[in-house]
């Protein structure tokens, strides 16, 4: 009987990692969408270590706050799920924890809407880029919404005055009869579960076309001609 | 060969092509970036929560409404049972009795009609006065009222409904100048000290099941009164005071509805009986265009005119627009982004 060493690497692992695009396996569905994602998204596009040199402003900033933000919302409302809807009512560290909830929503409403209106003048749409800003704004109306069904589910002045006053708008649509906003129990699941799920993966759909597209490049400058050669390379037409 | 090399190139639109960067780069670490605004924003988070903590505000329940103000109760709860009050006359989602909001021929309220069903009268008034115990004469008033025809009632409630306007609360009953309402003044009063117990709160919430999380009855029944109102006018929260996106105290509340709220400041959201859908269809629409502001001329443009993207790339133009240099894309043929085509240098 012969003991393995357990450093040594399996020889079938060794064998598949060199074969991983088989000729024979071309039609595998699994194999295909593994093609296609390291092809779109290769590890030096999906972590890049270098940025076109204009990417240099502080408006760029706001977008990795905003997802540091988001981060501390989720972790902040899970310790708030894992000791439940009363907790923060009657524990002051509870309360804190709600505080640490709400101020993450601000900093992080007030991070992406920078973020938005920076990619507006940036027109960050162009080049193949329009998806990515579509997912950027449905992010943000979906943002909105699990913000709202949060104020909705305190249990508290704040979240009777405005599920009352809000019903209204909502009624109106003919929404209130599916998305109910008086009723604790559904819009506290809307909140902490289907929400926030809808956010994570659209800003994860948002993040990876980032990645995919690049950040775009800047509008053509005083001496280049747009989408051409530099029209001027003297600058005589900045003196001017 | 395949039809896309057959395809023509587009011409090349600013607002709308972009060409790939031939220039410089420069290292970029994004995990450290992360990590550091990560550490930023939980101190500042933490800097926030310390400094300014969150509002938690009681909530008002049906006892303490009665007990603060009994005479708005009594008020609000006779026009449950008459259905003259603000649920009773809504319309859907909770019943068929009110007028539906529209915009021309659209009545959208209409579409998936009730969904949870309030019948006032039996459900605030008559349904939870049944559940009193050891109560004779309010259970006598309530067998009365039922019995009575729809004109009596009517003749009953108008009556007390009056009256009532004038009421006072003293020595734990309510006072109503006196009058033919029947069994409503016996109903109503029942009800009243019912209310300050504490037990119709219970009555409101309780369903077929144990476990209960919808609130839609007793939250309708209080905001049909005076008294929420009342408390939400004196933290500044009317609708006419920018409503539901503040919140109590000096918090911030949610600023970002800022637009949708302003519509009910402002003709025509403000004084229209179609007021909620208008805003709500202005809303739907402004944030159509901006989602599909990419595809529409002019306003894609608006970054191009203002110019303000000079001032976020103001160090890659110092650098391109240097007289001596040629800008870093400069010595390499120009190539399009996507299949569009570079425009012809003149």
């Amino acid at each position: 009987m012969t003991i393995a060493d357990p450093k040594a690497p399996r020889p079938d692992q060794a064998d598949l990692d060199k074969a991983a695009d088989r000729p024979e396996d071309a039609d595998q569905w699994t194999a295909r969408i593994r093609t296609t994602a390291v092809e779109a998204l290769p590890p030096q596009r999906m972590l890049p270590d270098r940025q076109p040199a204009y990417v240099a402003s502080w408006i760029y900033v706001f977008g990795v706050v905003t997802i540091s933000a988001l981060c501390v919302v989720i972790a902040t409302g899970f310790v708030l799920a894992v000791f439940g809807p009363n907790w923060w009512h009657v524990s002051s560290t509870g309360l804190f924890v709600n505080s640490l909830h709400l101020w993450s929503v601000e900093v992080f409403f007030f991070a992406m809407v920078v973020h938005l209106w920076g990619k507006f003048f940036m027109a960050a749409w162009r080049g193949k880029r329009k998806a990515t800003w579509i997912t950027g704004v449905v992010s943000f109306l979906v943002s909105v919404g699990a913000a709202f069904t949060g104020y909705l589910s305190q249990q508290n002045f704040d979240s009777q005055w405005i599920s009352t006053q809000a019903k209204d708008g909502i009624n109106s649509t003919g929404a209130g009869a599916i998305f109910n906003v008086t009723n604790f129990g559904q819009m506290l699941m809307w909140h902490i579960v289907l929400l926030p799920l809808c956010v994570v993966a659209l800003v994860g759909v948002h993040v990876l076309m980032v990645r995919l597209r690049g950040v775009v490049t800047p509008f053509a400058a005083r001496n280049e001609t747009p989408g051409g050669e530099p029209a001027d390379t003297t600058g005589a037409e900045v003196q001017a | 060969m395949s039809a896309d090399t057959h395809r023509k190139p587009r011409k090349f639109v600013q607002d709308r092509d972009a060409v790939v960067w031939k220039g410089r780069y420069e290292p970029y670490d994004i995990v450290k970036e992360f990590l550091i605004a990560l550490v930023v924003v939980v101190i500042l988070v933490a800097g926030l929560a310390v400094v300014f903590g969150s509002p938690d505000d009681r909530p008002v329940t049906v006892k303490s409404w009665s007990t603060a103000s009994p005479v708005d109760f009594a008020q609000t709860a006779i026009t449950e049972l008459d259905g003259t009050s603000g649920t009773a006359t809504y319309g859907p989602p909770y019943n068929e009795n009110g007028t539906a909001q529209s915009i021309g021929s659209l009545t959208p309220e209409h579409w998936l009609g009730v969904h949870h069903p309030i019948d006032t009268a039996q459900d605030y008034v008559l349904g939870p006065l049944a559940t009193l115990p050891d109560s004779p004469q309010v259970q006598a008033a309530v067998a009365e009222y039922r019995s009575a025809t729809a004109t009596r009632q009517a003749a009953w409630t108008a009556a007390y409904e009056k009256a009532v306007a004038n009421a006072t609360y003293a020595h734990g009953k309510l006072v109503v100048p006196a009058g033919d309402y029947g069994p409503v003044g016996e109903i109503v009063s029942g009800l009243t000290s019912m209310a300050r117990s504490g037990a119709l709160d219970g009555a409101l919430v309780s369903s077929n099941q144990f476990y209960g999380t919808d609130y839609t009855k007793p939250l309708l029944f209080i905001a049909d009164g005076q008294y929420l109102a009342n408390l939400a006018a004196n933290q500044h929260l009317g609708g006419d005071e920018w409503g539901m996106m503040n919140e109590t105290g000096q918090w911030p509340g949610q600023a970002w509805l800022w637009l949708y709220t302003l519509w009910y400041q402002v003709p025509p959201a403000n004084n229209s009986t179609n007021g909620d859908l208008e805003v709500f269809a202005t809303m739907i629409v402004l944030t159509t265009i901006l989602a599909l502001v990419p595809f529409i001329p002019g306003l894609r443009s608006i970054p191009r005119w203002t110019r303000i993207y000079r001032i976020i790339w103001r160090d890659h133009y110092r650098e391109v627009e240097r007289p001596t240099g040629g800008g870093p894309s400069s010595g390499s043929p120009p190539q399009v982004e996507g299949n569009a085509r570079e425009p012809v240098t003149v």
